[in-house]
């Protein structure tokens, strides 16, 4: 029998497992999926968790129930890919598995202990994460009692999963607060490493446009070098401090431990990967997907939705010993909650930037692009559902692969 | 794709100023860029950086990041910022005449 291994049972690792098992003969073939446990989080909840909106039981499901019965689920730790071997080990029994295809689906992670003082005495006390369903809850409780007082959000370093994720904790703190009554005693603080309130020029001034009408202040360039948690202020490496009285840090993100082991990683244990193909820059037979890999495109679950049908066809075609004809676009598509009910909705590929527009989709949309609206919140919390009944059970999902400028509006550069 | 010239010679640039082709690049031209970006000159310090990005790139294709720079260049961050204030990456990338470094959205 030739092995199919998929490492990590998240989004990506279940969503493939699945598709290959359906596709594979299975005379020939069988597919083994390693996670090291049965918890499979839905990480854009964690954001609601913080102001009361989800609880954390509303965010977790048993990964099994998500992996069909031709796919065989082992929980385990692991302990090291040998790529030049073809072999995996992994923690438990001791245990050693040849593949013949391997995807790397492990994810990432966030490490606080990257930055200097951010796990001293302040961590989980008056400085908290929410990319963690424990440090959402955590914090969640924090805020319920806070009086008020400086919140600084502060990103340690990019790429982080979800980069939209900090700017929609801005937007529902100030609804939250306001709902409150005490949003007068709270300042709202944004310090971000980059220049301004997001990457690319027209998502940048829409996005900082709509903090600054939220009364959110904007510290930008600001690299974090030290948190100083008895004084409770952030350093940055030009020596500019930013104090706070609640610091909501989304530290470093970084590929999985095994990752660096196994030397196979950037210097952030990401795997360095053909942003086309979506195969590994150095084994012909292994596939990097999802957060794991260093592709440019953000690390969300719609890119995972996205890469699918690239990733399995360019499988098939390698195994065949055919041309790999599908080259994946960069596509990612993301909700941006806002607060008081509403949300906006970015669409956007390697190529193209996220502009103003509509988003078709048929029956419930459309969206509006870089606009808030009604529609876009009830399609960012129709989203769990469809999440864990639809995507991840391999039910089609009405949101085509393919970037398409369809509804896109190049000409419009700021809200009017 | 707009064209400018700098330090006497035309280059190809994008529409945030960063070269989009490396052969063009001279020291020159990395005086120049430094002076726009606000470092009245470049020091030996400088230098080492810069050509750590420049030969970094040339293998990779891509211009490194902060942690690639710190890790390879053998320069702590906090000397980084001080070389080339505000975003190191992004300012070494720009005066190397590398192009962005990609990020993501």
């Amino acid at each position: 029998m030739k092995v199919f291994l998929v490492l990590g049972a998240g989004t990506a690792g279940t969503m493939i497992a699945r598709k290959m098992a359906s596709k594979l003969d299975r005379q020939e073939w069988k597919v083994v999926l390693v996670d090291k446990d049965d918890d499979h989080f839905y990480q854009p909840g964690y954001l609601f968790i913080p102001f009361g909106i989800y609880q954390p039981k509303d965010v977790v499901k048993p990964k099994h129930r998500f992996i069909p019965g031709n796919v065989e689920f082992i929980l385990s730790d692991i302990e090291l890919i040998e790529p030049d071997a073809n072999r995996v080990k992994l923690v438990k029994d001791g245990r050693s598995i040849h593949y013949d295809y391997l995807v790397v689906a492990t994810g990432a992670d966030i490490h606080p202990e990257q930055t200097e003082g951010l796990k001293d005495g302040g961590w989980r006390q008056n400085i908290f994460d929410f990319y963690t369903a424990d440090g959402a809850a955590a914090l969640a409780g924090f805020m319920k009692k806070w009086d008020g007082g400086r919140l600084v959000v502060n990103v340690v370093e990019n790429p982080i999963k979800c980069p939209v994720a900090p700017l929609e904790f801005l937007l529902l703190a100030d609804w939250y607060f306001t709902r409150r009554g005490i949003r007068n005693k709270v300042e709202l603080i944004y310090a971000t490493p980059l220049s301004e309130a997001f990457t690319k020029p027209t998502s940048a001034a829409a996005l900082g446009d709509l903090l600054t009408r939220r009364g959110i202040q904007l510290e930008t360039d600001f690299s974090v070098g030290q948190v100083d948690s008895g004084k409770n202020k952030i350093i940055s490496y030009d020596e500019r401090e930013v104090p706070y009285d609640l610091l909501v840090s989304i530290p470093t993100n970084m590929g999985a431990p095994v990752i660096a082991r196994s030397g196979m990683g950037d210097d952030l244990n990401f795997v360095p990967t053909k942003k086309d193909t979506l195969q590994s820059q150095k084994w012909e037979n292994i596939w990097i997907l999802g957060d794991a890999a260093n592709i440019p495109a953000s690390k969300a679950g719609s890119v995972i939705h996205f890469e699918m049908e690239t990733a399995v066809e360019n499988i098939l075609a390698h195994i065949a010993g055919k041309e790999m004809t599908h080259q994946f676009d960069g596509h990612s598509l993301c909700f941006i909650e806002s607060g008081y009910g509403k949300a906006v909705m970015i669409d956007f590929s390697y190529e193209q930037e996220p502009v103003f527009g509509t988003y078709p989709l048929p029956v419930v949309g459309p969206f509006s692009l870089l606009r808030e609206s009604y529609i876009n919140h009830w399609g960012k919390l129709a989203f769990r559902t469809m999440y864990y009944d639809m995507m991840l059970k391999g039910i089609s999902v009405p949101l085509p692969t393919r970037f398409t400028m369809v509804g896109k509006n190049l000409k419009t550069k700021t809200k009017k | 794709m707009a064209q400018k010239t700098i330090a006497g010679k035309k280059v190809e640039v994008n529409d945030e100023g960063f070269m989009t082709n490396p052969a063009e690049w001279t020291k020159e031209i990395a005086a120049a860029i430094a002076k726009e970006e606000g470092i009245p000159k470049l020091t030996p310090e400088h230098w080492k950086v810069i050509d750590f990005c420049r030969s970094s790139a040339a293998s990779s294709g891509a211009a490194p990041t902060l942690r690639a720079i710190t890790n390879g260049a053998g320069v702590n961050t906090k000397d980084l910022f001080a070389l080339f204030p505000k975003g190191p990456a992004k300012k070494v990338a720009k005066i190397a005449g590398l192009g962005k470094p990609e990020g993501c959205v």
